[in-house]
């Protein structure tokens, strides 16, 4: 692992390409996550009758949503790891077998 | 129709011998633990960071362990059962930020750093002044956090044991200190991980318990609360009635998860940044099942304890859980329960306590007072005095603040970790021309601003001052304070470029990518 080689992979495209791809994955998921959390705090806050609608005989919409929310915040960190697993990990094995 | 009769004589505050002794079998077990993992902790990774040999799936239970506090068993299923709905939007709160530490922040922290956070706040910038900023940031956050749980215990241990406020708070310190000054990370590890297990087991227990009296099916629970408290309870209400409100404590929560240090100081116990990925899949799994229980847990004290017999207990309805765990398992099961929170409270310090000491000789001893120059003798040593010293602080803490009003204290620590960690940590991740004078800023601004800014709003002007009319108007500071740490790290690194530090951030890159060179 000598230097030169270190400036070399840190200069190649496809770590650059690598490192680009990394934080548009990341920050398209954080994106998601903030428009989804704070779009259901806004319903909260203007408009509480329209969760308040009933979907069962006394289960309203606002509870499905609610736990939904829980779930889904576990599935998008379960996306991140399948992603960063299979793609991710592999392009990086490729880089370092250049250091 | 179901027949539910309300409780209304409880055995709470007598001595409860069953209790009493499934907390000393926990404690005697965790004891037994930590001799273990005494001969195991010798140097100073090992006792920062357990030789970085837990796996992943450990680490997921043992952040789950640190992060699911009494205040969140007790306290949102206590919300759920006083407001309804409402109760449920703290549990989401806490489970957003999650996602955000997976994505943002788990695989660069554990690449860069090495023991604390600050480690990747300060890996190219300037050492001195970003370890005594980062330092005042978690130690703050720390023991705000500490005097929240302290409290809790004392009080809990007397409401539920019937044994005296001040001996509950000495053993809760004497204990975790055993913890952490024997044992180190590993000990303090396993204390979350058992501490977890039994949280979660015992709650799906009530949770089986509670719905097996509406016939398994949850439509039947909320017939109940719905015909007792009226439909209002099974959506949003009055608890968020001002949308910045709403956005505020939302932000705090959310952004406080990514920012609080014995949580971000865990990802240094896996062995590389795959495993620490892991844990924080495993870590969002067990605690967003965690709160579902909490919401189950909630709507069955309401229905079948009542809300009146709860809030004779605790205005806020703090002891639902627990008054639940009676109704529908007698007094042995309450006495399991009472346990289970108390071991709770006791592993939560413990984490808190570990991480204040690192941060203390990590972070100032080492990179302040001996410029970066550890031996690890030395630098074990300064981290076990840290511990001796952070366990007084918190039971005199605990014993000062008896009686008073602290729930604020645990949005506090959010709203620090939010606006004065969270915003150098992910900056000096994200941007380039970060600098040192910007991480320095964005810190104090933000810690002091939320500090400021608590007291001057409604949760401590009014319900802990009893003023009128607080000159600050929201609940919670952070939408405020996190705009202002932000502002400044970003102004004032535009102001004076640091060269060297972008050159560095280019240069680290294969570290930071790549796991090159980490330790």
């Amino acid at each position: 692992m000598s230097d030169q080689k270190f400036q070399e992979v840190l200069k190649s495209e496809e770590f650059k390409r690598l490192a680009k791809k990394r934080w548009t994955v990341s920050l398209l998921l954080t994106f998601v996550m903030l428009l989804v959390y704070f779009g259901f705090l806004l319903l909260v806050a203007y408009d509480k009758e329209l969760l308040q609608t009933k979907v069962g005989e006394y289960t309203t919409i606002a509870i499905p949503l609610g736990i939904g929310l829980i779930i889904f915040a576990w599935i998008m960190t379960g996306i991140y790891i399948s992603w960063a697993n299979k793609v991710y990990d592999t392009e990086v094995e490729e880089l370092k077998k250049k250091l | 129709m179901l027949l539910l009769q309300t409780t209304s004589t409880s055995s709470l505050g007598e001595t409860n011998w069953v209790s009493i002794s499934i907390f000393f079998a926990f404690v005697a077990l965790t004891m037994y633990i930590t001799w273990w993992a005494s001969r195991k902790t010798k140097t100073t990774s090992e006792f920062y960071a357990a030789g970085r040999s837990i796996s992943g799936f450990q680490n997921g239970l043992a952040l789950a362990g640190d992060y699911m506090s009494a205040a969140s068993f007790l306290g949102i299923a206590g919300l759920v059962a006083t407001l309804g709905f409402d109760g449920l939007l703290y549990s989401i709160g806490f489970i957003v930020g999650w996602p955000l530490i997976m994505f943002l922040i788990a695989e660069p922290l554990r690449n860069l750093g090495k023991y604390t956070f600050a480690d990747v706040v300060a890996f190219r910038l300037k050492q001195k002044p970003i370890r005594i900023a980062s330092a005042i940031g978690s130690i703050l956050t720390i023991l705000f956090y500490l005097i929240a749980q302290m409290v809790g215990a004392g009080g809990l241990v007397e409401t539920l044991f019937g044994v005296d406020y001040t001996w509950a708070v000495i053993v809760v310190g004497i204990v975790m200190m055993c913890y952490v000054l024997f044992g180190g990370m590993l000990a303090t590890t396993w204390v979350q991980i058992i501490k977890a297990v039994l949280l979660l087991g015992g709650a799906t227990v009530l949770v089986f318990l509670a719905l097996w009296k509406f016939d398994f099916s949850i439509g039947n629970l909320f017939q109940s609360v719905s015909e007792k408290y009226g439909q209002e309870s099974l959506g949003p209400g009055k608890y968020f009635a001002n949308p910045l409100d709403a956005i505020s404590l939302g932000l705090a929560l959310m952004l406080g998860t990514a920012g609080l240090p014995h949580i971000l100081m865990r990802f240094y116990t896996v062995p590389d940044a795959k495993q620490a990925r892991k844990s924080v899949f495993v870590a969002t799994g067990f605690i967003g099942y965690f709160y579902l229980l909490t919401f189950v847990i909630g709507f069955a004290a309401a229905a079948i304890v009542g809300r009146e017999a709860i809030m004779k207990f605790d205005a806020q309805g703090n002891m639902s859980a627990i008054l639940l765990s009676e109704a529908l398992g007698g007094k042995f099961f309450l006495g399991f329960i009472a346990a289970v929170a108390f071991a709770t409270i006791l592993a939560v310090v413990a984490g808190l306590t570990l991480s204040g000491a690192s941060s203390i000789a990590h972070d100032l001893y080492v990179h302040v007072f001996r410029n970066g120059e550890s031996n690890e003798k030395g630098e074990v040593k300064v981290a076990k005095y840290s511990t001796i010293a952070l366990g007084i602080l918190a039971i005199l803490l605990g014993l000062i603040f008896k009686g008073q009003n602290v729930a604020f204290m645990v949005g506090l620590a959010f709203a620090i970790a939010a606006s004065a960690n969270f915003p150098s940590l992910i900056l000096s991740i994200l941007w380039k021309k970060f600098t040192t004078q910007g991480a320095v800023w964005s810190i104090v601004v933000g810690a002091t601003s939320a500090i400021v800014l608590i007291i001057l709003s409604p949760t401590v002007w009014e319900k802990v001052l009893h003023l009128k009319d607080a000159p600050f108007p929201l609940k919670n500071p952070a939408l405020v304070s996190i705009t202002l740490s932000v502002l400044s790290g970003v102004i004032v690194s535009l102001l004076k470029p640091e060269k060297e530090a972008q050159e560095k951030f280019e240069k680290e890159k294969i570290r930071t990518y790549l796991g090159v060179g980490a330790e």
